[in-house]
């Protein structure tokens, strides 16, 4: 089993939609939170080939998406500092700030790096005592222990020169966000297979049963995706509502109980903006004050960048699934993947990049 | 200092203002790469004699010389680090140079290679460069037989750069290009993708994994030579290098005037490459190769391409994986494995890894 064209195969994922389309009775909307998944879906054409009454609501889970453009003008402010090897995720290098992205800090002589592993700028740490190492931690549940760990490590080995620039942003308080929204539409979530591998399944219980919607942990193959809008179906039609596990490959109802450790460790709950959408409260993780020596925001003073997003962008709307890309006034026109008004147009896992990319056919022809 | 150029007055052509410096994307052989030499480069370069030759884009220029078809390429190595599995930057500037050639058609003969040293870079590891181009060339048959060395100060280089250029012969009779690409034609790769770029990226630093993947660089001209050789009417042939086989793809439908439609369970994609390309977020699609073609044949020929394509060691996974339309006439779109379709866009610039 090697997990890659099994969960591709043809003859499954017809077999799946053909039972989709003998259990569906009328149309659901279903949110899939994460831009993993919105990126499966939209790249294999899964909604094309669902029953034409179920509507896939594309939710905020892409990190690059929802990290505030305050943030990331901060983040420019840091790597253009002479002596700062500023190091981070190869998708957040394209995302815009209010006026350069990092790819134009690094032409004008920045030294901006892209890692795989936030462990990898650590070493860069050790291995340039001389210069400033800021890694930028972004993302979700997902890649918050290995961030943390970053800062474990670099106060184990006493390096004064490494911190950690973190805007973490979590998903339950995500949905409950949606959940309270008065112009609710989704009916049932696809939850994000690997935030859950971490977090475990816990957390969203009491939303299943206060707002009495299912939610089905979801992986991110083609047949995970198919398989994940399948159970919610089923839930639908039966008027049930109950947190299953469509991924139990990698989710188990615990999660990574090593890996909450450390993120409990060296991060706390703190209030937090997403892009586009608003300060959802106790949304996000930040250093925790017992390491504010590896927090970058504090080493570096930048507290007083502040920055205005485009009027133009409804980036916010998007993320909310309240528009489709292809509805934005500004896609395709104002707003492509080389001049993106907002996150969702550049990172990969973006709905509107998405759309942009693999959908040029059905919409207006802008290239 | 009146001598020095005024640049305050340069008006930057329009689709070029996003970026007034150069970035990395402006080599990676996307559409910044593409704007860069539509905007900046064929204007500057435009008036000569065969201009015309210029224009065509391709990655040999042909050209008639007494009589005789000539074919004229060059290319340029920066690659970082400059060992990576299964090869260097040495066999790399010598088989991509004689690639080019071969897919325009011609018979590589002789390159020229072009040194940029960077002062303080070891001897020995010069040696060992010098030492694998003198046997990559040896083993394609052709010969290198001018060059250039220049030196740097430390710190103005990156050890080693290297250009090649190359000419061959195109053989009377053969006619390649985007004029002869029709809608039927069968859409063929030589062997399997994306092998030259996981193998570089895995020992990029800050990226290292554990692959045994190993670049694919093989000089082509001796497969193409069998293909041309064999009957099979040949339309058009491209190496997928930078930008991969999307790029490639892309590229030809817009200078075709014509639709590409694949099948994207077809592509030929190693396990592990696939597996490489699933944890760092990466499309094969558009994964460098360096040692595989695409070749656009007439449809009835198909299946006899891919059989003189296996039989030759560097093609023994020739693979049919799409056709020409006359459809959606300037896009690439892909039947995905499970039924759906997409369009397989041209790149804006290199695939960045995703963060999850």
């Amino acid at each position: 089993m090697k997990y890659l064209d099994e969960f591709g195969d043809p003859a499954i994922a017809r077999a799946l939609l053909d039972d989709i389309a003998r259990i569906v009775t009328k149309p659901w909307a279903i949110m899939e939170i994460c831009g993993g998944q919105t990126h499966t879906i939209i790249r294999n054409g899964i909604d094309q080939l669902l029953p034409g009454g179920i509507e896939l609501i594309h939710g905020p889970g892409c990190p690059v998406c929802v990290t505030p453009l305050e943030t990331i003008d901060r983040a420019m402010a840091i790597a253009a500092l002479p002596g700062v090897i500023f190091a981070s995720f190869g998708d957040m290098i394209r995302v815009p700030g209010s006026s350069v992205d990092l790819f134009q800090i690094k032409a004008s002589g920045g030294d901006v790096r892209i890692v795989y592993s936030p462990l990898d700028a650590v070493r860069i740490a050790q291995a340039n005592p001389d210069k400033q190492v800021v890694f930028f931690g972004i993302g979700f549940e997902t890649t918050a222990p290995a961030n943390a760990m970053t800062v474990q490590l670099a106060k184990q080995l006493g390096l004064r020169n490494f911190s950690l620039l973190a805007s973490h942003v979590l998903v339950p308080p995500a949905i409950t966000a949606i959940l309270d929204s008065p112009r609710r539409r989704v009916q049932g979530f696809l939850a994000a297979g690997h935030v859950c591998t971490v977090m475990g399944m816990g957390e969203y219980l009491p939303l299943v049963e206060k707002y009495h919607v299912p939610i089905v942990v979801t992986g991110f193959e083609p047949l995970d995706v198919l398989q994940g809008i399948r159970m919610v179906l089923v839930q639908l039609e039966s008027g049930r509502a109950e947190l299953e596990n469509a991924y139990p490959r990698a989710v188990s109802a615990e999660g990574n109980l090593a890996a909450q450790a450390v993120v409990r460790d060296v991060f706390t709950v703190c209030d937090r903006a997403w892009r586009g959408i608003s300060v959802i409260p106790d949304s996000g993780w930040r250093v925790a004050d017992k390491y504010a020596e590896f927090d970058a925001e504090l080493r570096f003073d930048v507290s007083d960048i502040k920055a205005t997003e485009s009027p133009l962008c409804h980036s916010g709307e998007v993320l909310q699934g309240f528009l489709k890309p292809n509805q934005c006034p500004a896609f395709g026109q104002e707003c492509t993947p080389r001049k993106p008004l907002g996150a969702p147009m550049v990172s990969s896992e973006g709905a509107c990049a998405a759309y942009y990319h693999f959908r040029r056919i059905q919409t207006p022809a802008t290239a | 200092m009146s001598d020095r150029p005024d640049l305050e007055n340069w008006s930057c052509p329009l689709p070029l203002r996003d970026h007034p410096n150069v970035v990395m994307g402006h080599g990676g052989g996307g559409r910044l790469s593409a704007e860069l030499v539509e905007h900046l480069l064929l204007p500057a370069f435009a008036g000569t004699h065969d201009a015309d030759v210029l224009n065509q884009l391709g990655d040999a220029a042909v050209l008639s010389l007494s009589g005789r078809r000539v074919a004229f390429s060059t290319d340029s190595y920066v690659v970082q680090p400059r060992f990576f599995p299964g090869g260097n930057i040495g066999d790399l500037a010598v088989n991509g140079t004689i690639n080019d050639l071969a897919v325009s058609g011609a018979v590589p003969l002789a390159l020229s290679v072009g040194l940029i040293l960077e002062e303080g870079l070891a001897l020995s590891e010069l040696a060992f460069i010098a030492n694998t181009m003198g046997m990559a060339a040896r083993r394609a048959g052709v010969s290198i037989v001018t060059g250039d060395t220049k030196v740097v100060d430390f710190g103005h280089g990156d050890g080693v750069y290297i250009n090649t250029s190359g000419i061959g012969v195109v053989p009377a009779g053969v006619d390649l290009g985007p004029h002869r690409v029709t809608p039927g034609d069968a859409v063929i790769v030589s062997g399997v993708i994306g092998r030259h770029g996981v193998a570089v990226l895995s020992v990029r630093e800050g990226l290292e994994f554990g692959s045994d993947i190993c670049t694919d660089t093989v000089p082509l001209n001796g497969l193409v030579h069998d293909l041309l050789g064999s009957g099979v009417e040949v339309h058009m042939m491209r190496d997928p290098t930078r930008g991969g086989v999307a790029a490639t793809l892309n590229e030809i439908a817009t200078s075709a005037r014509v639709g590409v439609e694949i099948v994207e369970r077809n592509v030929p994609v190693p396990d592990d490459v696939r597996a490489a390309c699933g944890f760092l977020g990466l499309d094969p699609l558009y994964v460098a190769n360096e040692g595989c073609l695409v070749a656009f044949v007439s449809a009835a020929d198909a299946d006899q391409a891919i059989a003189v394509m296996r039989n030759h060691e560097f093609g023994r996974d020739a693979t049919l994986i799409g056709y020409v339309t006359g459809d959606h006439v300037g896009t690439v779109v892909a039947r995905t494995s499970i039924g759906g379709q997409r369009v397989v866009d041209l790149p804006l610039a290199e695939q960045l890894p995703r963060i999850c």
